[in-house]
């Protein structure tokens, strides 16, 4: 392009623009995870103030509970984290039981353990490995998928389904653990710890990419509270919450292992946090396996609340009449309300349930992490350049399904 | 969830708390609308219960109250990272009340909040940013409201006119959510309609739906 030289009077007259300029980020942007758009107000090349538009996903999931019976929310529950579905599935069984009070069995509290770790393990992977690819490295992401997807082999062995399980039931898992679960989720750890050390070895001294992660999206423990922030974004400010060490639910108070903390509570420390959190998890899973009553029921055998065995609905009238109910009317917890929560991929995912005694959900209120992790957001971007955005973003790990329900 | 913060309440507010109970474990409080934040400033200030962490803010909608009493129920869930104790306070609003807004005691509350005014319409005083967050501004109705049905459908949103911008989007209007949907009827009934001046493609252009047998002859005539 040819320079453009503008006929001045004097040099006073040279007009630069003193307004911030109006930038629109997304709702479709290839760096962005989701759909979501930022509205940004730019000083060259530094952003002055963002609007973060979320909604560009909404499903209407909780208006969607709202009108089946309390088993079918799960396949809805899949859909929120869908990196974890998992611990989705599990969160939501564990608010119904509380609603209800219906005590599982201990092999299918370990068996959740097992399959939920495995799926935060999914989660940690995808999100570090896309910030990596953001940044230009792309062979981490690639090696990290590798796992993810050897891990999803392990949970279709599991539950049939690679990605969106539908596995949990209220009371129960949909089928008990399978001969091999032990042999091949073991088989699979000396893969992950490889995978990560590669990584590791690939960015841990790489300049570009400390230079852009170490200092950048800065996040101070104070605001993060107050922000409303949990999983690895607010650990990675150094403060040690973790559901399953400060409130814990199903066995985890029996289990052996840390929770790490950063420092500094930037995009660094948000990935380390990250990577440290999957070798907890590995450690929870072997103590879990190890644990776990190799045989034994997986269901509770309330007929009130949990579906009968197959056998027994078609050879015995109560089963049939105990199914009939389950399915045409669902289950009929007391009226009534609770909010349960479970430590989700990205910090706490809390259900808040609302029963008016019928078989139908009066209001399921899903408090996505994500949520309050991204309006936070808007504290670690202002101050920083464009280019930040990215890895940023990335290291909050938005997930649409979540975030926006 | 912790008894103690509940006698704390009690002991220190007396009457504004309405109703206590712990369905479950889950130890709840009921206040009464005016006090609203007045409670929030002492969960968060005071030195026993020190509530800096916010969880969640939501709401009910129980249109079966009215008129006797108010039809929505506003839920915090707050916790105190120190003594890791946690409450549930609950407030009432009516359809045409507002509640103060606690985004100045928990910043964490100004988006809670704005969901809660998008899916049910209930007004916060003194927010900093009252604006629809899930839905778009021209969505009529409020979702999460137990009277609005799960199949109504929305009416056809028109171009935005955003000031000092007249560049239009590159793609065709029917791609672009933001901006609004094509309205093909309109402009069926009308040849002229025109959809944007920088989209010169688009005007006249007819669209590929059939309208009859009339248009049908018309183009097996242009083929001889």
């Amino acid at each position: 392009m040819e320079p453009y030289y503008e006929e001045l009077e004097d040099e006073g007259s040279l007009e630069l623009p003193s307004e911030p300029m109006k930038l629109n980020m997304g709702p479709s942007h290839p760096a962005m995870h989701g759909t979501i758009r930022m509205v940004l107000d730019l000083d060259g090349e530094t952003v002055m103030d963002v609007d973060i538009q979320p909604g560009y996903l909404h499903r209407g999931f909780e208006k969607s509970c709202e009108r089946g019976t309390w088993s079918q929310v799960f396949p809805y529950a899949d859909r929120l984290n869908y990196v974890s579905p998992m611990l989705n599935n599990v969160g939501f069984a564990l608010a119904v039981e509380k609603l209800v009070g219906l005590e599982v069995p201990e092999r299918c509290t370990y068996y959740r353990t097992v399959l939920g770790e495995l799926a935060r393990i999914c989660d940690h992977l995808t999100c570090n490995g896309a910030t990596a690819m953001e940044l230009g490295a792309f062979t981490p992401f690639l090696w990290l998928v590798k796992v993810r997807d050897w891990i999803w082999d392990i949970l279709e062995q599991e539950t049939g389904a690679r990605l969106t399980h539908s596995f949990g039931r209220i009371g129960g898992m949909a089928k008990p653990p399978t001969d091999q679960l032990e042999e091949t989720v073991l088989a699979i750890f000396p893969e992950i710890d490889h995978a990560m050390m590669e990584t590791e070895a690939l960015l841990m001294k790489n300049r570009i990419f400390l230079d852009r992660t170490q200092g950048v999206g800065n996040l101070s423990p104070e605001r993060a509270i107050a922000m409303g922030c949990t999983g690895p974004v607010l650990r990675s400010t150094g403060v040690d919450y973790d559901v399953r060490k400060a409130n814990p639910y199903m066995f985890y108070d029996r289990f052996d292992f840390d929770i790490p903390v950063g420092h500094d509570g930037d995009n660094y420390d948000r990935f380390v946090c990250r990577f440290e959190e999957l070798r907890q998890s590995m450690k929870i899973i072997r103590q879990a396996l190890e644990q776990m009553p190799k045989s034994g029921p997986v269901n509770s055998p309330d007929i009130r609340y949990v579906y009968p065995e197959k056998e027994d609905v078609y050879n015995s009238i109560e089963g049939t009449i105990a199914h009939f109910k389950l399915v045409m009317e669902g289950l009929k917890p007391p009226p009534g309300e609770v909010y349960s929560f479970t430590e989700g991929g990205n910090g706490e995912l809390g259900f808040f349930i609302v029963s008016d005694g019928s078989g139908t959900p009066y209001r399921v209120r899903c408090r996505p992490p994500c949520w309050y992790n991204l309006a936070a957001c808007k504290e670690m971007l202002v101050g920083d350049m464009i280019a930040d955005i990215i890895p940023t973003f990335g290291s909050i790990n938005m997930i649409g399904g979540e975030c926006d329900r | 969830m912790s008894k103690k913060v509940i006698k704390r309440l009690e002991k220190e507010l007396g009457d504004k708390i309405l109703e206590t109970s712990d369905f479950r474990g889950d130890d709840t409080a009921i206040v009464g609308r005016k006090d609203w934040k007045a409670v929030a400033e002492l969960l968060k200030n005071d030195a026993d219960l020190a509530m800096d962490h916010f969880i969640d803010i939501t709401a009910v909608d129980y249109p079966e109250r009215e008129p006797d009493e108010p039809r929505f129920d506003v839920i915090l869930h707050v916790r105190s990272m120190q003594k890791n104790h946690r409450v549930r306070i609950k407030t009432r609003v009516g359809e045409n009340e507002d509640v103060a807004s606690l985004a100045s005691v928990w910043p964490g509350a100004n988006w809670g909040e704005r969901e809660i005014f998008d899916m049910f319409g209930i007004r916060f005083a003194d927010h900093p940013d009252l604006r629809r967050i899930l839905m778009y501004e021209e969505f009529q109705g409020y979702p999460l409201r137990k009277d609005y049905p799960i199949t109504k459908a929305q009416p056809l949103v028109p171009y935005r006119e955003v000031e000092g911008i007249e560049k239009l989007p590159p793609f065709g209007p029917d791609e672009g959510q933001p901006w609004g949907r094509i309205d093909w009827q309109a402009r069926l009934e009308d040849e002229d309609y025109q959809v944007s001046p920088a989209l010169g493609v688009q005007v006249g252009q007819r669209p590929m739906l059939s309208k009859g047998p009339e248009t049908d002859t018309d183009a097996a005539a242009g083929e001889e």
